[in-house]
């Protein structure tokens, strides 16, 4: 059995970052499966397989949906970002563009944007859950 | 653009705000107990103003006849904070490359602020209109002074659980005091406590600064629900010459669903 969704030894990652690991490869397949199914979608021509694959393609968006907002959840920079970005009229690259700025760069304003630290733009010390964690 | 913690507006380096937030995270992480065992929502923003309950009570008078009202019950989120001052001559050497910057009330803060969540959590805070784990179950049994017997009043509360319904894995929240004992004890034939109390309860045990005495609690989630507004951050209040005065923050509610689901061991 592989563990492809670890980058480093798994023995060194705290709990809370397997589990961020493992939600960022379930996303990953989930909009793979979208993609699939919407190649099979465009090339199928029986109604019946047709309507079949639909509704397992809305399974696959539940999937990502719920993978993406427990990932946007545990990571407050990622959601402010994703806050001005999703939903929104109007440019989509704008909309990105003023969302990261804000998020990433909006308390380095008044300190001559040295590049450097940031912790997430909204302050946080992201601590959040720490189920699993004994110490 | 900055938000209410107004970090920008503090005399503060990108160097020195990485030197306090690490050192606040590494204090904070050990003593947040409660978020180890029961089940965290959020954050969910600082405008976040009160965890739906999902109950309702009538409203006694209505503007006209004929019409019936219900108004919907809240948990309010409670804001909590905790003010310390450091000094910006150990800022200017932290910039200078120094090692050893004397950050102790930033760590007193850290500490206080997280025996408030565990106590919130724990023991419940009327004013805030928090109900905790330890004064809501209905269970409690006496866990004794002498750690050597502990095992006898956990198993009995894994028991008392498992009576009442409530499935595992089974965590055990100690007080300050008595995880020293535990982690200090051998049984007879050198068994270390510890390990004893781990198979009992095939869960966690968790050192948790603020509670008086012991929590046995189920694991299975749904019980316990926490939820964050603000996650815990940083925020600037104003500075002098000398010191530069900071503050820890966070919003947050807890709501315990199964009350039943804990067992409370008086010291």
């Amino acid at each position: 059995m592989g563990f492809d969704q670890y980058h480093e030894p798994p023995e060194e990652l705290p709990p809370a970052a397997r589990t961020f690991a493992r939600l960022c490869a379930s996303l990953t397949e989930e909009a793979e499966a979208i993609g699939w199914y919407e190649q099979r979608l465009a090339v199928e021509t029986d109604p019946e397989a047709l309507a079949v694959m639909r509704d397992a393609q809305g399974e696959e968006f539940k999937h990502f949906s719920m993978d993406l907002e427990f990932l946007l959840r545990r990571t407050s920079s990622w959601r402010a970002i994703a806050q001005g970005v999703l939903f929104q009229a109007g440019d989509i690259v704008e909309h990105g563009e003023e969302a990261e700025a804000e998020a990433l760069e909006g308390d380095d304003d008044d300190d001559g944007g040295s590049g450097g630290y940031t912790n997430d733009g909204t302050g946080s010390l992201g601590i959040g859950s720490l189920k699993g964690a004994t110490r | 653009m900055s938000n209410h913690l107004l970090r920008s507006r503090a005399p503060i380096s990108d160097s020195n705000w990485k030197l306090l937030d690490d050192e606040a995270r590494e204090r904070l992480t050990p003593a947040l107990a409660a978020r180890k065992l029961v089940d965290f929502s959020g954050p969910l923003g600082w405008e976040r103003s009160a965890m739906n309950l999902g109950r309702v009570e009538e409203v006694p008078s209505t503007p006209c006849d004929g019409v019936t009202a219900l108004q919907r019950r809240v948990l309010p989120l409670v804001e909590v904070r905790a003010e310390f001052e450091i000094s910006r001559a150990e800022l200017r050497d932290d910039d200078r490359g120094a090692d050893d910057a004397d950050l102790e009330a930033l760590d007193v803060a850290a500490h206080r602020i997280a025996v408030a969540e565990n106590t919130a959590v724990f023991h419940g805070w009327a004013d805030a209109s928090i109900a905790g784990i330890a004064e809501g179950t209905p269970h409690q049994l006496d866990l004794g002074n002498a750690p050597d017997t502990y095992p006898r009043p956990v198993a009995a509360a894994v028991e008392r659980l498992l009576s009442s319904g409530i499935s595992g894995p089974y965590a055990l929240a100690l007080g300050g005091e008595q995880y020293q004992r535990v982690v200090q004890t051998a049984e007879h034939g050198g068994y270390p406590l510890l390990e004893h109390l781990g198979k009992i309860l095939d869960g966690p045990i968790v050192w948790t600064p603020g509670v008086k005495g012991a929590v046995v609690m189920s694991q299975r989630g749904g019980d316990f629900l926490f939820e964050s507004g603000q996650d815990l951050s940083i925020g600037y209040l104003d500075h002098d010459p000398e010191v530069v005065r900071l503050y820890l923050e966070e919003s947050f509610s807890f709501h315990v669903a199964t009350p039943e689901a804990a067992v409370r061991l008086n010291a």
